[in-house]
């Protein structure tokens, strides 16, 4: 069999569009023996280990380790603010005394970190970047130093973002929406060193994903494998795209935005100041146009992981695989359209509220539908309860509260009182923790096995799962009432107004931190679970958990240099399971019969 | 279920509570009924020994008009609450019912100044009544209220009445209230602005016409006292 | 490790090249960048006539040589692009190398103007209509300078006859800076 001319008949028969370019000084067609030339002749250096490897699965761990980490600097951050708010005035354990200024920089530096620091790098670069290539079944990423580079310019972000905490003058404490003038002068804001690197981390982060986002996508356009046709892409990688281009699409407007902000900042240009011509509300527009997207571009991929784990723990196929795909579609283009209602009472034309309050309910409605068609993916299953399924099941029960909660917030006359109070904070924690945290944990210890070759331990897991999922649902579902209640976000001693300072809010608040305390306490029993199966784990066959996609099917657990031994042909879709006739309920993409 | 927490205060809170109420028994009853669905789906179809899944696609239309019909019936509930929503919101922010009294307010790090007509019952004369976050209102009073700010993005909110309105610099925004319940209340700032942002809270009293009048008179009479 | 080159990169499912089809998502977020500034500037015009007091200040003569020059070194990255389509390396490395003269030409004449305009009183801070104009033009600036920084990588390549497909990409890319400049010129200079 000649290796060269049976890989090109497959590829051209399989895939009649597919073409191979050849680099002009080359003669003959590529082969995978003309590109691996690596010399494994010497014992890596620290740099070649550490610092210039390009495969994608390395990268991919590099932005889930740095995630991770700045995911303790965010929890920090909520621990300290929730004791400020629990025992005001009193010295908080591993802190000391907060005062104001500390506690806004806390409130702004936590959301922040958690959004750009923790859900981006975690769902969209480290999941994306692990499991795409695996999934489409390529060798890696289409630009693998392109990949490198983008994690490279993210950790620079990271180091700007945690030093701009520690300057003179102390870390920026104008929230994490950063609105002019506030953000823009000095002489508002006291932190002329904190507001500028903030600015300018968050700006660094936006061009490594930027960079990180072609990669996903053109990969996945391009590098699929064989007889893998659109609609054969596990639903996962198409949302990790989706996420992608939406971010592209929205972040343009607030690069440029943040240019001005700096340029306001330390040049004294007045693009958001009345007092030179300038006006507040552009930045809340440039802002929002990007911001409301943002929260799709995390929710999508979260959504797809947990489409992965339902398939495969109730053996079924997905219901309405194109359904979910233009349900996804649909909500990305209509986020485009929804942003002022973060802006009602903001002093936009009111008359302007009543579009955007109409647009934002319309948008309740493709999301809905999705979470329906999980729903329904559960009809006629066969449930297994392992650890991942009873993430992907708690996603969809804690993130349906979430999307519910937002349509008070959605409809303009009641905005107007709900506005800026804890009902929002509840109402954005009950989806950006599913998507952050309970997205990410469903993604973790479903595909651990394959990331490195053990399994996660059943028992931590589920306690794990049980203590989060208890203790969250504590620790905001009292932010509902104290919100309606009239309680402010952002205020760091409600002992200054008598209405708020009555003892039964303020035993609700103390609940609330006990409970977050709890939280972060379970997270222990993570930490110790994922680091000590990781090398004192049982050890992972290749597919524990008999599903179909292309990443199951390595031939070795991890994945080894260029994933597969031979480019995979792919014969059907990634969701059949449980086919009728079969002798086995799973039939992997990649297996001819 | 806002009034049961706190006190309606303006003769809008009613209406702005009723469209949460409506939100929450529309919106109520799709979550109960899907979070319902979910749990008896985890519940009826646990993995059982011998018994295998379906193959199921989605297409077929027995089970597929379980997610477009209430796919449908969730667009028409969404109509009922814009149209709540826009009735609430042009009530409340575009219709400006004729004031009877006009008053300033001003913010800025970190405090809120009110200007208050004096007896003669005119803004901006010579015997208005200023006051640093302190705001006395005659009850059953239609008010307007013109907001500014002196720095950066404030925001004037009083939960009674259930009003928020944000305080930009460079731009003068009027408002309207009518307060409908005598009490003394909490005025508070709920736009990120500093690190005073958390002691930027006021006091409201809204008073009896007499107790409006005897403080009116007590306030004008010190403030000519110096002459 | 340095000189790997995944299969992935080679293969194309779409039938578009991966070069040119990263190329086309890099240029659709630089015009939503790009949109996003002339947009601001666009809305912020509209609402302040007295702009056009400040606008009457460019140097349109300037302004129009810039415009030549940049659509002149777009027609030598189309010539560096035949000549690499039919394998001539160093003739398509000699007219990026014009290009890029082009853009170095660009860049003289534009420090000349804006010294010209600073020395003026025409600063950032000056006024809106300026703060609008340096930052647009600045980052149309930046992206020139990444655009002959890596054109000199691909004429170096292409030179010893290496990686000539790379010389269409940076060639599309530099017509896209040419295509800001299009918008850029009218909105700033002829607009009064």
């Amino acid at each position: 069999m000649d290796g060269e001319g049976h890989q090109l008949t497959v590829r051209h028969q399989v895939n009649r569009h597919a073409q191979d370019f050849t680099r002009t000084t080359m003669s003959h067609a590529i082969t995978p023996d003309d590109l691996h030339h690596d010399d494994h002749h010497h014992e890596p250096t620290f740099i070649e280990r550490y610092i210039l490897p390009v495969d994608h699965k390395f990268i991919a761990q590099q932005y889930l380790i740095t995630g991770m980490a700045m995911a303790l600097f965010g929890g920090f951050f909520a621990y300290a603010f929730r004791m400020q708010l629990a025992w005001p005035g009193t010295a908080i354990p591993l802190f000391g005394y907060m005062s104001p200024a500390e506690y806004n920089a806390a409130v702004t530096n936590h959301g922040t970190i958690m959004i750009f620091w923790v859900a981006m790098p975690v769902l969209i670069a480290a999941f994306g970047n692990f499991l795409i290539p695996l999934m489409v079944g390529a060798d890696d990423m289409a630009f693998p130093r392109l990949n490198r580079l983008s994690y490279q310019i993210f950790l620079i972000s990271s180091i700007v973002i945690v030093a701009s905490l520690f300057v003179p003058g102390g870390g920026f404490g104008g929230a994490w929406t950063a609105y002019p003038p506030l953000s823009a002068d000095a002489a508002y804001n006291l932190t002329p060193l904190g507001s500028t690197l903030w600015v300018a981390a968050v700006g660094l982060e936006f061009v490594a994903f930027l960079i990180g986002g072609i990669n996903f996508i053109v990969t996945a356009m391009n590098a699929r494998a064989p007889g893998m046709r659109w609609d054969d892409v596990p639903m996962v990688v198409w949302m990790i795209c989706i996420a992608s281009i939406l971010f592209m699409a929205s972040v343009g407007p607030l690069l440029a935005g943040a240019i001005m902000l700096v340029f306001d900042q330390t040049l004294g240009t007045g693009f958001y100041d009345p007092r030179q011509g300038g006006d507040p509300i552009l930045w809340q527009h440039l802002f929002w146009f990007f911001g409301h997207p943002e929260v799709y571009v995390v929710l999508l991929p979260a959504t797809g992981m947990v489409a992965e784990v339902i398939t495969v723990f109730s053996r079924k196929k997905l219901f309405g695989y194109h359904l979910i795909l233009y349900t996804a579609i649909g909500t990305g283009v209509l986020s485009f359209f929804v942003w002022a209602h973060h802006q009602f009472i903001s002093g936009i034309d009111p008359r302007m509220a009543n579009v955007f309050t109409i647009t934002t309910m319309l948008i309740s409605i493709p999301i809905a539908e999705m979470m329906f068609l999980y729903i329904g993916t559960l009809y006629g299953g066969s449930i297994r309860f392992a650890t991942p399924m009873l993430w992907a099941l708690g996603f969809i029960f804690a993130f349906l509260i979430g999307g519910v909660t937002g349509i008070p917030l959605g409809a303009s006359g009641a905005d107007i009182y709900l506005h800026d109070s804890y009902f929002v904070i509840a109402h954005f924690h009950f989806t950006f923790f599913p998507i952050a945290f309970i997205g990410t944990f469903t993604g973790l210890t479903y595909w651990f096995p394959k990331m490195y070759g053990r399994m996660m331990d059943e028992r931590l897991g589920k306690i794990h799962f049980w203590g989060t999922i208890i203790s969250f649902h504590c620790l905001f579902i009292p932010m509902f009432i104290t919100g309606l209640a009239g309680q402010h976000r952002r205020i760091y001693d409600f002992t200054n107004y008598p209405d708020l300072a009555l003892p039964t809010l303020q035993n609700i608040r103390i609940f609330c931190t006990c409970s977050l305390l709890v939280l972060l306490g379970f997270q222990l029993v993570f930490l110790f679970n994922y680091f000590y199966s990781m090398f004192k784990g049982e050890k992972a066959p290749g597919n524990p958990w008999k599903a179909n996609t292309l990443e199951w099917q390595t031939p070795q657990t991890p994945p080894g240099h260029g994933n597969f031994a031979e480019m995979p042909t792919v014969y059907r879709g990634p969701y059949e399971y449980s086919v009728p006739g079969r002798d086995t309920d799973y039939w992997p993409q990649s297996e001819p019969n | 279920m806002i009034e049961y927490l706190i006190p309606q205060a303006s003769s809008y809170a009613s209406d702005i509570d009723n469209l949460f109420m409506l939100v929450v028994w529309l919106v109520g009853f799709w979550f109960f009924a899907t979070q319902g669905m979910f749990l008896w789906l985890v519940f009826r179809f646990r993995a059982k020994e011998g018994v295998p899944a379906q193959y199921v696609t989605g297409k077929e239309p027995h089970l597929k008009k379980w997610v477009t019909i209430p796919h449908a019936l969730i667009i028409v509930c969404d109509v009922f609450l814009i149209v709540g929503a826009v009735q609430v919101w042009y009530h409340v922010k575009q219709q400006m019912p004729e004031p009877e009294q006009t008053i300033r307010v001003t913010g800025q790090q970190w405090a809120w100044t009110f200007v208050h007509p004096g007896e003669d019952g005119e803004i901006d004369t010579a015997d208005d009544i200023t006051r640093i976050d302190e705001l006395h209102l005659r009850n059953n009073t239609v008010y307007h209220f013109i907001l500014e700010s002196q720095d950066v993005n404030h925001s004037f909110s009083i939960p009674v009445f259930r009003l928020k309105q944000d305080a930009l610099p460079g731009r003068v925004i009027t408002g309207w209230f009518e307060p409908t319940r005598v009490g003394e209340y909490d005025i508070q700032c709920a736009e990120m602005c500093g690190p005073g942002h958390g002691i930027m809270g006021a006091k409201l009293y809204v008073e009896t016409e007499e107790a409006h009048d005897a403080w009116m008179a007590k306030a004008t009479n010190s403030q000519f006292a110096i002459k | 490790m340095a000189g790997f080159k995944p299969i992935a990169n080679l293969r194309s499912a779409t039938g578009i090249s991966t070069p040119k089809l990263a190329l086309y998502w890099l240029l659709g977020s630089e015009i939503v960048i790009f949109g996003g500034i002339l947009a601001s500037y666009l809305m912020h015009r509209m609402s302040h006539d007295e702009w056009a007091f400040q606008a009457m200040h460019t140097n349109t003569m300037i302004g129009s040589i810039n415009t030549l020059v940049l659509l002149t070194s777009s027609l030598t990255a189309v010539l560096a692009h035949h000549e690499a389509e039919h394998g001539n390396g160093k003739q398509a490395a000699r007219y990026l190398y014009f290009t890029m003269g082009g853009a170095l030409l660009f860049l003289l004449f534009k420090s000349y103007e804006w010294s010209i305009e600073i020395e003026h009183g025409y600063t950032i801070t000056a006024s809106p209509f300026w703060s609008f104009y340096y930052t647009a033009a600045g980052v149309h600036a930046s992206h020139v300078i990444a655009g002959a920084i890596a054109m000199w990588f691909v004429a170096r390549d292409a030179a010893k006859g290496e990686e000539l497909h790379r010389v269409e990409i940076v060639g599309l890319y530099w017509h896209f800076v040419d295509l800001v400049w299009i918008f850029l010129f009218p909105l700033l200079y002829i607009a009064k």
